[in-house]
């Protein structure tokens, strides 16, 4: 047993287990359940592209996409308190008839992608992208597309701030625990 | 001793070491604690108290193991392994001494960073699972708490990583010989303190489960075994800032040559969490919204300024 088919076969069954967990998520009636799923499929993507020599894009895509975007959406689902009404209306709203043409679309794609991969690349001796490497890269031919990125970025960060904003002035917190502006009115 | 021997007892020393010592502090918390607040603490089973840890084990195994009927049992069940299980993988990367420490990775302190940021689920999946009013609070609140107090976790590191020049901790200590990091980026080692403790959710950062208002916050549903694993998990967590900012800013393992590398690592990291135990000991808890606009309005801008003017001296 030499060290490429262990490797090989690492790379098989985290692949294996990319593809269940994204199908479980995209079935889960739970949105909870699904979202589990999803950060499974996007750690089991992070080992994935450890495998294939980029150690950097692994931990980002752990920080940014498990550990961050992923968060976020867990926390809307929790705020939003689903019950079971909703799992029921998710079960309605998934019959077995609305998968049929998905299904045959997919395989469709996959029988294309199939033909067009062909023999698979040998997984041995693949180049190591370190983080020095991505920074140069970023940083020298692709400084236009960051540049795009942060302009993205900012335009999301404004818009959120505006959004946000508070067109009435709240009262403060009052610490002597009288009444505020808004009870004097009622009063009043 | 051949090479996978030597790896199969640094797992297996790390891992009973970690395990072992969070259980420790435990005991060496509540009686520090006690020593320094003019109380004796547990000092009643086997010498000083030592055994204390037996008992509370012993306690917590013999307790019912409730997973409440109107919860979502799967995912209540996994919110403790998470929590457990992030702390403890974090330490693979946390080089103890030459020789000694798991796995040398080039990204060392992004893995560290990473598995900091899923320590979140463990609360959010416990609260949610819960299905109660006062664990959903208190999961809310953590994971507001920890998404933003990791932002500038990452970013105080970074000061270090480029006056090492690598994500390799190994590297990082290697590169302390001239003089710990703690020096010049003593701002960096504030900020990675206050947010590792706010990540931890210890006082004064423990509102998440702050038991004046929420009765135990996100774990008030859990008991037995299951609510160990939350509570060892805060102090593995405990452990690991200690030894990650002994990595990071206090030169890790370098010292006099008079004692064992591993002695001096272990005697800044327990320097440090009886620091971490002071801090609990003497700061009041803040109230929700100052902890935050601490956090984005001090915090942040501080560890911008950092990175900003390390950057500028180093390219300079």
């Amino acid at each position: 047993m030499t060290a490429a088919f262990i490797y090989s076969l690492m790379f098989y069954f985290t692949a294996a287990i990319a593809v269940l967990a994204t199908l479980l998520m995209i079935t889960r009636h739970n949105a909870v359940h699904a979202l589990l799923y999803l950060i499974i499929s996007s750690l089991s993507m992070a080992i994935i592209f450890y495998l294939l020599g980029a150690p950097f894009a692994a931990v980002l895509e752990v920080i940014i996409y498990a550990g961050a975007v992923m968060i976020l959406f867990v926390f809307v689902v929790m705020m939003l308190n689903l019950g079971h009404k909703s799992v029921e209306q998710e079960a309605a709203w998934l019959p077995a008839k609305g998968w049929i043409v998905p299904s045959v679309l997919a395989a469709l794609l996959l029988i294309v992608l199939i033909a067009g991969l062909g023999e698979p690349e040998n997984l041995r001796g693949v180049h190591l992208v370190g983080v020095k490497e991505v920074g140069i890269s970023l940083f020298g031919p692709y400084l236009l597309v960051v540049e795009l990125a942060s302009f993205l970025l900012m335009a999301g960060l404004v818009g959120a701030y505006h959004l946000a904003r508070q067109t009435t002035p709240t009262p403060k917190f009052d610490d002597s625990g009288t009444s505020t502006s808004k009870t004097q009115g009622d009063e009043a | 001793m051949t090479p996978v021997m030597a790896n199969l007892l640094n797992i297996v020393g790390i891992l009973v070491f970690v395990v072992f010592g969070a259980a420790m502090l435990t005991w060496v918390e509540r009686r520090v604690l006690g020593i320094w607040q003019d109380r004796h603490g547990p000092n009643r089973v086997g010498p000083f108290g030592t055994l204390q840890i037996v008992a509370d084990m012993i306690k917590l195994l013999v307790k019912e193991d409730w997973v409440p009927d109107f919860s979502d049992k799967f995912i209540f069940v996994i919110a403790p392994t998470i929590a457990m299980f992030v702390v403890v993988a974090a330490f693979a990367v946390i080089p103890m001494a030459p020789g000694v420490g798991i796995v040398d990775l080039n990204v060392g302190l992004l893995f560290f960073l990473a598995m900091t940021s899923l320590g979140v689920y463990a609360v959010m999946f416990g609260a949610y699972a819960s299905d109660n009013k006062y664990a959903l609070i208190g999961g809310i609140r953590a994971a507001a708490q920890m998404v933003s107090y990791e932002v500038f976790m990452g970013l105080s590191l970074m000061g270090v990583v480029m006056l090492a020049g690598s994500f390799d901790l190994r590297q990082v200590v290697l590169s302390q010989q001239d003089g710990w990091y703690i020096f010049p980026q003593f701002i960096g080692a504030f900020i990675f303190m206050m947010a590792g403790i706010a990540e931890s959710h210890r006082t004064p950062f423990d509102l998440p489960e702050a038991e004046h208002e929420l009765t135990a916050g996100f774990h008030t549903e859990y008991s037995g075994m299951k609510f160990a694993m939350f509570f060892i998990g805060e102090y593995v967590s405990v452990l690991l800032t200690s030894a990650m900012i002994t990595v990071l800013f206090l030169g890790g393992w370098l010292g006099p040559d008079f004692a064992p590398p591993l002695f001096w690592f272990l005697l800044k990291t327990l320097i440090l969490v009886l620091f971490m135990i002071l801090i609990r000991g003497s700061l009041p808890r803040p109230r929700y919204d100052q902890l935050m606009s601490f956090g984005w309005k001090c915090m942040l801008p501080l560890a911008l300024a950092n990175l900003v003017v390390t950057a500028a001296l180093i390219l300079r």
